[in-house]
């Protein structure tokens, strides 16, 4: 097989981790805020609740909870799922460990605005969505921003644990290639795409934070 | 008008804050609290506009009774008094005149305020408490390159975008030096004076707080120990006040 043709395919399995890398960021990032809440909350039975969820989530390997999440509704429901479920639990897996990952950046963001802040807030009038809104908000962003690009840095090429309920992404064809062709050069061709795409992220994230600078 | 009547403030661990505190300030005052760290004068600030809550007695402003207030009657009410912190709590990772237009977001769309789409109104009326407050060449200057005095003026334009008629200022000029200490307070002066807005301020420097003050109000472990003119302020009654730590004083 050419070099040429293992590109290929492991590019068709780079789309696939691009798609798990997106959904992954799109949803686990707000629902991240609202964990973050649920862990700030006053109410001790929600704050308990999201404390477990966090540190479940931290404290298990990725790849067991994948496992869980796929196989899981058989074994414990004895539901029938079909085969495309597959995707989803990938989908679900993620987004609910990201959250996690997000929920105590934001925590840290949040708690480190300095209590002035909303007391100004509080004198000019706003609302307390209006100050986490138009005040806290923005300049938690900021701040965070370095901590966010860390783990999306870590999401891509944690895409790869995928490979553990064989979706077909980038990983899984570069290793069924490499054994069908008895070669180290589907895993290199994979592990410069790995870089390359890291690359690409750090370029934006960069971007992103310079950007911010004077934010709006 | 300000009217404390009896009010005192017990905090939730048992500390009396405010004992038995009787005042009457009328609009257009321009008065100076002063006494010892931890005597109570943030304390008795912050119940103004309700950033605390008192325990006994009656507070009114404007024949409103401050304690009957809570969610839209509040924040409308704090609309009308404004507030100044010796911190300035500006944001600092934008610009003056940001800052400046954060006083209109309570009166704006959930959309509007979302897009900081403020009108060509609220920019000139922003501009123009730049104006009022000498740093109008600063407008688009980032709030963090400014100094502190410069960036306490901002606090204090913002302050003035809301319209108040009422203005709390906490300890404002301890973080500044004299000099620009005293320039801060001739903005208060000069805003008192031709805007006859009240302003309350608490301050550690007597001598400033005599020379811009009409009435000074001293305060001792929660009580009033002295209310009246700024000229009548002698040592005896900075004695009363600082109970003997008379160098303090000076």
């Amino acid at each position: 097989m050419s070099l040429a043709n293992i590109c290929i395919q492991l590019l068709e399995g780079l789309g696939v981790s691009v798609n798990i890398f997106i959904i992954t960021l799109l949803f686990s990032l707000p629902l991240g805020l609202f964990v973050s809440f649920g862990r700030m909350s006053k109410n001790k039975v929600l704050s308990t609740i999201t404390k477990v969820y966090i540190s479940i989530m931290r404290g298990t390997p990725l790849m067991l909870q994948l496992f869980v999440v796929y196989y899981g509704p058989y074994y414990l429901f004895h539901m029938k799922l079909n085969p495309t479920y597959r995707n989803s639990a990938v989908y679900i897996g993620f987004i609910i460990n990201y959250a996690a990952y997000f929920a105590e950046i934001y925590r840290s963001g949040i708690q480190s605005m300095p209590v002035g802040q909303y007391e100004a807030a509080e004198v000019l009038g706003y609302t307390r969505s209006q100050c986490f809104r138009r005040i806290i908000l923005p300049q938690v962003i900021k701040r965070i921003l370095p901590s966010v690009t860390n783990e999306v840095i870590t999401l891509v090429k944690d895409t790869s644990l995928a490979f553990s309920i064989s979706v077909m992404e980038m990983f899984t064809k570069a290793k069924a290639l490499a054994s069908s062709q008895t070669s180290m050069v589907p895993l290199i061709v994979a592990g410069i795409f790995y870089y390359v795409f890291n690359f690409v992220v750090a370029i934006v994230m960069d971007k992103l934070e310079k950007s911010m600078d004077y934010y709006r | 008008m300000i009217v404390f009547e009896n009010v005192g403030k017990k905090y939730p661990n048992g500390f009396q804050g405010l004992k038995n505190v009787n005042l009457k300030i009328d609009q257009g005052e321009f008065v100076a609290i002063i006494g010892l760290s931890g005597a109570g004068k943030s304390t008795l600030l912050r119940t103004i506009n309700r950033m605390h809550d008192i325990t006994e007695g009656k507070l009114t402003v404007d024949d409103v009774d401050v304690m009957t207030l809570s969610g839209k009657s509040l924040r409308s009410f704090r609309r009308k008094i404004g507030m100044i912190f010796q911190s300035f709590n500006l944001i600092t990772r934008t610009t003056v005149i940001n800052n400046v237009l954060t006083a209109f977001v309570p009166d704006m769309s959930w959309f509007r305020s979302t897009f900081s789409l403020y009108t060509k109104e609220q920019k000139l009326k922003a501009l123009e408490c730049l104006d009022k407050v000498g740093i109008l060449d600063k407008a688009f200057v980032r709030a963090d390159q400014l100094s502190g005095g410069q960036q306490q003026r901002v606090a204090l334009a913002r302050t003035l975008a809301q319209n108040p008629q009422i203005i709390l200022a906490d300890e404002p000029v301890a973080s500044l030096d004299p000099i620009t200490a005293k320039s801060v307070m001739d903005d208060f002066k000069r805003i008192n004076e031709t805007m006859n807005i009240t302003i309350l301020i608490n301050i550690h420097h007597v001598d400033l707080a005599l020379q811009y003050c009409t009435r000074v109000i001293g305060i001792r472990a929660g009580e009033i120990v002295y209310d009246g003119p700024a000229k009548d302020v002698n040592d005896q009654v900075l004695q009363e006040i600082y109970q003997g730590a008379k160098e303090e004083a000076v």
